[in-house]
């Protein structure tokens, strides 16, 4: 079970000491386990474990300085190793990390530019807010839109940013679609009105951007009637389970994951068309470490006709990073600059190296990211992305 | 030292501008504004040099929608004061305009400069600032892109076709058409923005009564019509190499 933070928003860095989860902070003897772990470690001038030592020594200014925490991908990967269970990813570094962005000087111009987006049009890409349900258009199924037809629904389909946008995205909203139609789900989403759900403003450290997000969106969930909110926003589903229900947020939640993978029994007579693909999953942060989603993805996988699963070296707990998260998404020209290595194309030819001519991802970064990967270290490789949902969709058609 | 920034809000081309129905203005339907981009510039500007040199800096905008977001967002940034001219008709043109604003920018003087955008994107002629500059009696130079200042002069970069950088020193004040500032425009936190909201106030100031008359008319406002289109060439890599070898080839271009 995921933990819930509801204590979170009480702790700040002049209260840590006073909290419960600052002596557990205290408890750090220095093992290094998170410094190991994270896939910047290597490069960040004050990785995790040098953080706990510079804030005990009351050398913080010198950790916000380096900017250390612009390179933090919030991946997880040194709270779910940490022996003492300091909540590395959830309370201490997005302290740090919001201090680091007040200070910062010099915004990386791409991340800025997003979080601009995002407070504007409520959507980091820049893209018309009115044009957030454009993809339906392009839809072989109907999909009702709540604000033109307000009646109740069974499911809130909350899309999120990529997915209504970036073309790639929206073949993923296409086949979500189709699959939510072969169920016979009552759905509806929420069009113009959706705006995003704000994890990743919040996890960048721009944390009043994060809170007029989700003002925003408690708000609008409040005026439709509806059962389970089900997201294909990996990042957005985590925001939902940590953040959205210590604010009161109360429907039945799901990721379109594991939305379709307890409905299994029903999809997977429908699952007709063989694939022959043979598939490597990459766990999005955000649903496997911080959520424990690790096993749904790959039932809805094995399910398919055809489909032979294979994992790649870091796999589950241990997977990789994509890079895209904590504003990462918006760091590549920032990262790159600095000679650091992209998480994604670290990713992609531990992919590659399975064999495999499938890479399935649940997180709607990661699709543009790895594909971007493949373009610039993929070499000869005949390796394609797609989502877990484009996956049964295709196996969906006779 | 004390610099006015003049700013104005121009439509935001996120969203697909369409003609209303009187065929000579914008369908202000679902129209929303933002800054002008260049003025965003002049503000970044201006709070450059009062972080360099100290002062202050005050900010002036013509009533619009959305108007006190971005006020305030200038004070978040780092802007001492907020003006707001209200109750100016409506549909005014750049001379119009710049008549009002230059009437209201001489009541906040004195000020070592005044800066604002060099064009607007309903404004590429870049009119505003020399008219401003003008009814000031001031000195003018445009397409700034660094102000260097102390003493009675400032010294400025002024940006030329290809890239080439003239010096000049101008004696103040002086009213500056920005560019680009020395750097991009600051990010300013939202909850910055609404702890401004909380504690400052937007002055108004009520538009002085002659604009004078629009000497120019709007006739027609129309979209561009489609002449010819694209023609993308379908197939894999080498297919689409192989027709665009034999297209260029036909129009005797190999």
């Amino acid at each position: 079970m995921p933990v819930i933070a509801e204590d979170m928003n009480e702790i700040t860095l002049e209260n840590l000491w006073n909290t419960p989860e600052g002596h557990r902070v205290l408890s750090c003897m220095q093992c290094g386990m998170c410094a190991g772990t994270c896939p910047y470690g290597e490069v960040m001038e004050y990785p995790p474990r040098r953080i706990i030592g510079m804030l005990k020594a009351g050398e913080l200014d010198t950790v916000l300085r380096s900017q250390s925490l612009l390179t933090c991908v919030t991946c997880y990967a040194c709270m779910n190793k940490c022996p003492r269970g300091i909540r590395l990813t959830e309370v201490l570094l997005p302290l740090v990390k919001e201090q680091t962005f007040i200070q910062l000087t010099d915004m990386p111009a791409e991340l800025q530019k997003a979080l601009e987006n995002t407070d504007r049009y409520g959507n980091p890409l820049g893209e018309s807010p009115r044009k957030r349900a454009d993809w339906v258009k392009t839809s072989k199924v109907p999909v009702r839109i709540l604000p033109t037809d307000r009646k109740p629904t069974d499911v809130l389909w909350f899309v999120e940013c990529y997915t209504a946008y970036h073309p790639r995205g929206q073949d993923n909203c296409r086949a979500t679609a189709k699959l939510f139609h072969a169920l016979g789900v009552d759905f509806a989403i929420l069009g113009h009105e959706e705006k995003c759900a704000g994890e990743c403003a919040r996890l960048t450290g721009e944390t009043g951007l994060f809170d007029k997000l989700t003002d925003y969106t408690m708000k609008l969930l409040g005026k439709y009637k509806f059962n389970r909110l089900v997201t294909s926003g990996a990042h957005a589903y985590d925001t939902f389970v940590h953040e959205y229900r210590p604010r009161g947020f109360n429907h039945e939640l799901d990721h379109t994951v594991s939305f379709f993978a307890s409905r299994l029994d029903q999809l997977k007579p429908k699952l007709k068309k063989k694939l022959n693909y043979t598939v490597t999953y990459h766990d999005a942060c955000a649903l496997g470490r911080h959520n424990n989603m690790y096993d749904e993805p790959r039932k809805l996988l094995a399910a398919i006709p055809g489909v032979k699963l294979v994992e790649m070296e870091h796999n589950r707990e241990n997977g990789i990073c994509c890079g895209g998260g904590g504003g990462g998404m918006w760091l590549d020209t920032y990262y790159k600059a600095k000679g650091y290595e992209r998480l994604s194309e670290r990713r992609i030819k531990e992919a590659i190296a399975t064999g495999a001519n499938v890479l399935a991802v649940s997180c709607p970064y990661e699709v543009s990211r790895f594909e971007d990967a493949l373009k610039t270290v993929g070499g000869n490789s005949n390796m394609i992305v797609r989502d877990v949902v484009e996956l049964l969709a295709e196996s969906l058609e006779e | 030292m004390n610099i006015l920034v003049l700013l104005k809000m121009v439509p935001d081309v996120v969203e697909e501008l369409e003609v209303a129905g009187d065929g000579k203005s914008l369908d202000t339907s679902f129209l929303r504004t933002i800054i002008n981009e260049r003025d965003d510039h002049a503000l970044e500007q201006a709070i450059l040099l009062k972080e360099r040199h100290g002062g202050k800096v005050t900010v002036v905008a013509l009533d619009a929608p959305d108007i006190d977001d971005t006020l305030f967002a200038t004070m978040a940034k780092g802007a001492d004061r907020a003006v707001k001219i209200t109750d100016a008709p409506e549909g005014m043109t750049t001379q119009m305009a710049a008549k009002l604003c230059g009437q209201v920018v001489a009541g906040l003087l004195p000020a070592d400069l005044v800066l604002t955008g060099v064009q607007a994107l309903d404004d590429l002629d870049g009119l505003s600032a020399a008219l401003v500059a003008q009814q000031l009696n001031f000195p003018y130079i445009g397409v700034v892109t660094a102000v260097t200042a102390g003493g009675p002069t400032a010294t400025v970069l002024k940006e030329f076709a290809g890239g080439v950088r003239g010096e000049f020193a101008v004696t103040l004040p002086a009213v500056l058409g920005v560019q680009a500032a020395e750097k991009p425009p600051r990010y300013v936190p939202v909850a910055k923005v609404r702890a401004v909201m909380k504690t400052n106030k937007i002055e108004t100031v009520s538009a002085p009564g002659d604009a004078g008359a629009a000497q120019i008319e709007v006739r027609q406002l129309a979209k561009p019509v489609v002449s010819s289109h694209a023609e993308m060439l379908e197939g894999s890599p080498e297919e689409a190499a192989g027709k665009l070898v034999e297209l260029l080839a036909q129009r005797g271009l190999l």
